[in-house]
């Protein structure tokens, strides 16, 4: 299934979800203050480390953040620049990429330690004191399974179109494709809501209400 | 006693529907994230999809509330750790990156789309592009630069500069939402004959 989870068997994966949760929390008020390179170097040394005792999968997920690059790089010239690079300009540049890249991979920590499963069960715990004003957590994993299923139904969905273009046209999949998608995805949404309905998932009483 | 029984079936078969169509939606905002339907030329080394349009378009085909519910739902199981953020980025990482603000004012965006959307006057095409643009556009903008002029301690002019680079890239997809948005309108597929 489609998830950011990396099984293991790791002390960290061996944590509470909610525990996990909340130690990101105190860290990232901890490291959003802190100004000197070397700090938050060292910090993100101790990080890696971390990925790198989890292991090789967990290593090449520090690659995922290659997106980031050409915004860490603005950023870092963009304050440089602000502060006439001088070394305080350059030390407050690197301070700045080093303190996102760190909140990020410890953030993604929390991510590829824990299950899909237990993040929603955290989830629930935190949602509980809303049920009276009408949030239900049935009803938010039945949209969360929801989601989770129909991407790949989706991008299937999306990719017989285009080869459908391709079959008829020699220009490049295009725009047009995007309102017969829409169009066909609502259909299906319909379909199956009438399926839920007919097994009693509206209904609020029978075998399946809360 | 027959009618209230009826309306009450009624009732929950919508409640389902919006449901599904909200899940369903989220995870289209997902699937349009991995493939870039948009082929943009001035789109060097910036990957450019088409996840924002679909934003707008979650305003504008299924309202503002339930657009935005949308949109929250698929931030949702982003954070869950799902890769479905544009570029395949996925996990609690992506909020605390630079481009957390606009991640989050997609909430915002896709409510004021709708909303709007539902109350210019206009024909249909032209309330759906100003809804988009000052929604999908302009109050995206509102929350993702000064997100990032506070997280990246950079100033706010300078945010707003880096920024304006995508603008027409957003334009071109508000106009391209509205015209996708109207054409599903028209085809009857929103209407609440149940097929």
């Amino acid at each position: 299934m489609m998830s950011g989870y990396l099984a293991g068997h790791s002390i960290l994966h061996r944590l509470p979800a909610g525990l996990k949760l909340f130690a990101l929390a105190l860290l990232s008020l901890l490291i959003l203050p802190m100004d000197a390179p070397w700090r938050l170097a060292g910090a993100l040394v101790l990080t890696l480390a971390v990925y790198a005792a989890l292991g090789r999968a967990a290593l090449a997920r520090v690659g995922l953040l290659r997106p980031l690059v050409p915004l860490l790089v603005l950023m870092f010239v963009l304050q440089a620049w602000a502060g006439d690079w001088t070394s305080a300009g350059l030390e407050a540049g690197m301070a700045s990429v080093l303190r996102i890249v760190l909140m990020v991979l410890l953030a993604d920590l929390v991510t590829l330690s824990t299950p899909l499963q237990h993040m929603m069960d955290a989830l629930e715990t935190v949602l509980r004191p809303l049920r009276p004003l009408g949030v239900s957590p049935r009803k938010l994993a039945l949209a969360v399974a929801l989601v989770l299923r129909f991407v790949p139904v989706l991008l299937s969905a999306w990719h017989a179109r285009e080869e459908a273009w391709r079959a008829r046209s020699t220009r490049r999949p295009s725009l047009a494709l995007i309102p017969g998608f829409l169009a066909d995805t609502l259909r299906l949404a319909d379909r199956v809501a009438e399926a839920l309905d007919a097994r009693g998932f509206g209904r609020g009483r029978g075998p399946h209400a809360e | 006693m027959m009618i209230w029984e009826t309306v009450l079936a009624e009732n929950t078969a919508l409640e389902t529907r919006s449901l599904v169509r909200i899940a369903l939606f989220a995870a289209l905002i997902g699937v349009l994230g991995l493939v870039p339907p948009v082929y943009l030329p001035m789109a060097a080394g910036v990957p450019v999809t088409a996840q924002s349009m679909a934003v707008m378009l979650a305003g504008l085909v299924l309202g503002g509330r339930n657009g935005a519910l949308a949109v929250a739902l698929f931030l949702l199981v982003v954070a869950l750790g799902a890769p479905l953020l544009s570029g395949g980025r996925g996990g609690l990482g992506v909020f605390f990156g630079p481009t957390a603000g606009f991640a989050l004012g997609f909430i915002p965006a896709a409510l004021v789309t709708g909303w709007l959307a539902q109350r210019l006057p206009w024909p249909r095409l032209a309330a759906n592009l100003v809804a988009a643009m000052v929604g999908g556009i302009g109050v995206l903008y509102l929350c993702g630069v000064p997100a990032l002029a506070a997280i990246a301690h950079i100033s706010l002019t300078k945010a707003l500069l880096g920024s304006l680079a995508f603008v027409p890239g957003d334009m071109l997809k508000a106009v391209l939402a509205a015209l996708a948005a109207r054409t599903v309108q028209d085809s009857g597929a929103l209407g609440n004959s149940r097929r």
